[in-house]
């Protein structure tokens, strides 16, 4: 792999180019920008979790003022508009296939989560349309409901889909469990521990929103939404649900106010607008309320999991065991069994050099929202079970939780490394980023702090999580093997303009991860210029060649290498116009500094130079090259990389009161080499954010009869700034070995390691008092109970 | 029936006919396309659509149109210009305290106002005063740094906010 050298400005903390637009009120998100005679559609949602459709009666909405139309999923049906496709198929243990049951956009006869849609209104103005939705008539045969994932493989529990008989989805596993028994058997200690990873709803802060347009006369089609991979949108959407062609059909998916997930897939409403855009010959828009966002976007974790450490008499893992129940909700979104399987089982291993482990998943429908990737994505829950049961280790076998994963870590000359669980981890160093953590940290003065604070009264406790991830997913033909259904590489063009400057079409998107600048970054870089010659276009199918999109911090690590790949033919390309120029052979020249110089002479002519040459070629080599200069690049990875860290969370709990208030949080992360540090730790901080909420305030409940208790954020406890701690974030490096730029991607970590660091903080905080497991959220409600009942043991 | 009323928004005086049920961020939004005012949710937690009312930070989805006539608004649009930031804006960029950008407006509604009610805020201070507006991006860490940092040059050299803030 031939690296790519900084010139400057890869590696500089360059100002966002992006920011001017959003700071001054001029970024365009999909609710933002109007079509001529643009409507508006109003979804009618089930207020039931389980019902069977008896009839719908529209009458008195399409009566009501400004509605144009009213449209059921009989409608729909009816006009042959086919359901969401999976995109992702796993196999169950015995080799056959999971249940994949269908998703209409709109239900027919059967709803399976409160939210589920059933019609939907067609008006002049928003308001008329949300109105006359109110007035649609459903008439539901209620029917039993289970939303709790282990209930709902209990004998006779409720069933969701008839395809899935006893909701189960997918019978998965990894890991060879003959090892592992083995392991178990020889075992001095064995660690256990029951876990819940908490359900959560991403809630990126723009709501979702999609505008349908056709165009009769050119049979155009087209979709702006608020999509993380609008190419992978038009290809769902195309194939699948209208059985249109590609060159027929363009998605943007332009400003977008977040997505951590939620906003990869494609949703009933962005078929429901296009359907009807078609149907009625006008544009259609429909934005989500903050309140169908709760009930319709995809959300995330909600796993069950028991877990069992084996471990030798010097505390080296031996064995490692884990069977988990995966919530998948009401239907199968899109990547919904790739995450609690391969984006899960892979990473049990962690940073440990355990020589046996095995892992059963079970995925199951229930009657709640869909569940598939937010943030970490599979990711976040196998770091929680993993650094859960170290720590729990380390205080069974009271040893110091650092010492235990020193012990235990995949030595810093043991790379490449095969893990039990399918990985190959390409390079790391754990033990430096360990160091550098509890330094930063200061771990060896902490028995003083928390002396310090008993004397105020307060609990204070240190937690670790040395976690490691899996980025940059991944080479297609690993990911196809494993069930995708799609290439997972990444597109790019390089287009010099005759003048010099320079635009990048990326089939990555940037929706708060600054491509435009870090991408800018490497081009201008590479190519000698200034960034402001350089312009970065991404999320429009109608101006870039393809792309797979934004998840699973994968956009530099894959498309930066694309970008590289395809900026280095412009290069060369240019060198041998340049050596035409010059008079000299394409080998004698070097590029550099934005020179293509005859080595060892003064001779040189300027990139801007070519680029001209390129569109006047009027001196030109035209037996050997065509004219103009644009190269593209498809790159599909040759592994994941593995980024990894160690996060220390220090904090104190009021006895009195349960509360918990983080005191000092620190993390020194290795993403190997990095573009935009200002960039790279931001994206820290937002992860970091969402792994304390997950583990001290966010949780999605649903009560018993399927209805979201947390449906607002009066309910739904979202991170604010007075509930979090300002972060000491730093970063070691090991390049990663098998892409360009040697990065690895940063855009998850902070979510993933932080859970477990947080709870083993509280855990250590109350161990005097015996409190063994505290759930997430650890809110003040929960923690004191967990004191009082210990409290309540130790006087019985 | 809608209701026409007179109003100033970003400095210009501006006629509307609104709907008596029209909230002030739709007609915002809408009838003035100015969409830099977001709506980020429903039972307004959110702080997305803040702007100033009369020098006064309001969350913009919490108050009729018709309730704003006879006020002088100033949206993020009328904040600062790409050419002409207002110190906020310029701080914000200065310490990366966006992401995608979408709480950014009413975040740096917000954080003016905070700072016109208290020049001189300390890190607790910023943070509970900016407790009415979620950003799920950047975990607030650089927004409060932001803000700090703003505190000081607009302690240091006198600027127009300051003047009518
Ligand atoms: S939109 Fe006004 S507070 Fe959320
Ligand atoms: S920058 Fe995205 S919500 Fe704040």
């Amino acid at each position: 792999m031939v690296e790519v050298k900084s010139n400057g400005l890869i590696g500089q903390a360059v100002k966002r180019t992006e920011d001017l637009r959003f700071i001054t009120g001029r970024g365009q998100y999909t609710d933002d920008m109007s079509r001529r005679q643009m409507v508006y559609a109003a979804m009618v949602r089930s207020p039931l979790a389980h019902a069977r459709i008896r009839s719908v009666d529209t009458s008195a909405a399409r009566a009501a003022p400004g509605v144009i139309a009213v449209y059921t999923g009989a409608d729909m049906a009816a006009d042959k508009i086919g359901g969401l496709p999976c995109g992702w198929a796993v196999k169950n243990k015995d080799g056959s296939a999971q249940a994949e049951p269908a998703h209409p956009a709109m239900q027919v006869e059967r709803v399976r989560h409160v939210g589920d849609h059933v019609a939907v209104v067609i008006a002049e103005t928003q308001a008329e349309a949300r109105a006359a939705a109110e007035l649609v008539n459903v008439d539901y045969e209620e029917l039993p409901v289970v939303v709790d994932a282990r209930a709902a493989l209990a004998p006779g529990a409720p069933q969701v889909h008839a395809e899935a008989p006893n909701n189960l989805c997918f019978d998965w596993e990894l890991g060879d469990a003959s090892a592992v028994a083995a392991a178990f058997s020889k075992a001095a200690h064995i660690v256990k521990l029951d876990l819940r990873n908490n359900r959560l709803i991403p809630n990126a802060m723009e709501p979702r929103s999609c505008i349908g347009d056709f165009d009769s006369s050119t049979s155009e089609n087209t979709l702006i939404t608020a999509s993380q991979n609008p190419h992978v949108i038009r290809l769902l959407l195309a194939a699948f649900v209208f059985g249109i062609p590609e060159h027929k059909f363009r998605v943007v998916a332009p400003d977008v106010g977040g997505g951590f997930g939620s906003k990869i897939y494609p949703y009933p409403e962005d078929v429901i607008v296009l359907w009807v855009a078609r149907k009625i010959g006008r544009p259609v828009k429909w934005t989500a309320t903050r309140s169908e966002a709760f009930l319709s976007d995809a959300q995330g974790r909600d796993h069950y999991s028991h877990v069992e450490l084996a471990l030798d008499k010097d505390a080296n893992f031996l064995g490692l065991k884990v069977d988990t129940i995966a919530n998948l909700g009401g239907y199968l979104s899109t990547f919904a069994p790739a995450v609690p399987t391969y984006l899960y089982g892979t990473l049990l291993a962690g940073c440990y050099r355990t020589p046996a482990i095995y892992v059963n998943v079970k995925g199951v429908f229930t009657h709640t929202a869909p569940v598939d990737a937010y943030r970490g994505a599979g990711r976040p829950e196998a770091t929680f079970v993993v650094e859960r049961i170290v720590e729990q280790a380390a205080r069974q076998l009271k040893i110091d939780p650092a010492e235990l994963r020193r012990r235990n870590f995949i030595p810093t000359d043991g790379f490449p490394y095969q893990t039990p669980v399918a990985l190959t981890y390409d390079t790391g160093n754990y033990h430096a980023t360990l160091a550098s953590g509890l330094k930063l940290a200061d771990y060896a003065g902490f028995a003083a702090r928390k002396a310090e604070a008993a004397k105020r009264g307060k609990l204070r406790g240190i937690g670790i999580s040395t976690y490691i991830e899996a980025c940059g997913i991944a080479p297609s033909a690993v990911a196809g093997a494993l069930g995708a259904r799609a290439g997972l590489f990444e597109a790019a063009t390089i287009r010099v303009n005759p003048t010099g400057s320079v635009t990048v079409l990326t089939g990555s998107h940037s929706h708060g991860q600054g491509h435009e600048t870090t991408f800018a970054q490497v081009v201008a870089d590479m190519l000698g210029i200034p960034m402001e010659s350089v312009e970065i276009v991404h999320g429009d199918t109608g101006k870039i060649p393809f792309g797979m999109g934004t998840y699973g911090s994968r956009s530099l690590a894959v498309g930066g290498a694309a970008i590289v790949n395809a900026t280095r033919k412009v290069i060369d390309k240019g060198r041998r116009i340049a050596a035409h120029l010059l008079e000299a052979s394409a080998e004698d020249i070097e590029f550099t500094g934005g020179r293509y110089v005859v080595k060892g002479t003064d001779r040189a002519k300027a990139f801007g130079e070519v680029a001209f040459t390129a569109y006047v070629p009027h001196n030109f080599p035209h037996e050997t090259e065509e004219p103009g200069l644009e190269e593209s690049a498809f790159y599909d990875p040759k592994n994941f990389t593995y980024p990894a860290g160690c996060h220390v969370c220090e904090l104190e709990i009021d006895p009195d009161t349960g509360v918990v208030e983080i005191v000092k949080f620190s993390a020194s992360d290795d993403f190997g080499r990095i573009v935009n540090p200002m960039i790279v730790e931001g994206q820290v901080h937002g992860g970091l954010v969402q792994g304390i909420g997950q583990a001290l305030l966010e949780n999605c409940v649903y009560d018993e009869s399927g209805q979201l208790l947390t449906g607002s954020y009066l309910d739904y406890c979202m991170p604010r700034a007075d509930d979090v701690p300002s972060f000491q974030v730093m970063t070691e490096c090991t390049p990663c070995t098998h892409n360009a730029l040697g990065v690895k991607g940063c855009g998850e970590a902070g979510a993933i390691g932080s859970p477990p660091a947080v709870i083993n903080a509280i855990l250590d905080a109350l161990s005097g008092l015996g409190v063994t497991d505290v759930p997430m959220p650890a809110t003040p409600h929960v923690v004191w109970s967990a004191i009082r009942a210990a409290k309540g043991r130790q006087v019985a | 029936m809608a209701i026409p009323m007179d109003l100033q928004v970003n400095g210009q005086a501006v006629h509307l006919e609104v709907e008596p049920e029209t909230l002030l961020v739709d007609a915002l939004r809408n009838a003035l396309q100015l969409t830099g005012t977001h709506v980020g949710c429903d039972t307004s937690q959110c702080g997305a659509c803040t702007v100033h009312v009369d020098g006064k930070s309001v969350k913009s989805c919490t108050m009729l149109a018709v309730q704003a006539a006879g006020t002088a608004i100033t949206t993020i649009e009328g904040l600062g210009s790409p050419g002409a930031l207002h110190p906020m804006q310029a701080a914000f960029r200065q310490h990366h305290a966006l992401q995608c950008g979408f709480c950014t407006p009413g975040m740096i509604m917000s954080a003016v106002d905070l700072l016109a009610r208290n020049p001189n805020p300390s890190e607790a201070e910023v943070r509970a005063g900016l407790e009415g507006n979620i950003c799920r991006c950047t975990g607030y860490h650089n927004i409060v740094a932001a803000v700090l940092d703003c505190a000081k040059v607009m302690n240091s050299a006198p600027s127009r906010e300051k003047a009518h803030g």
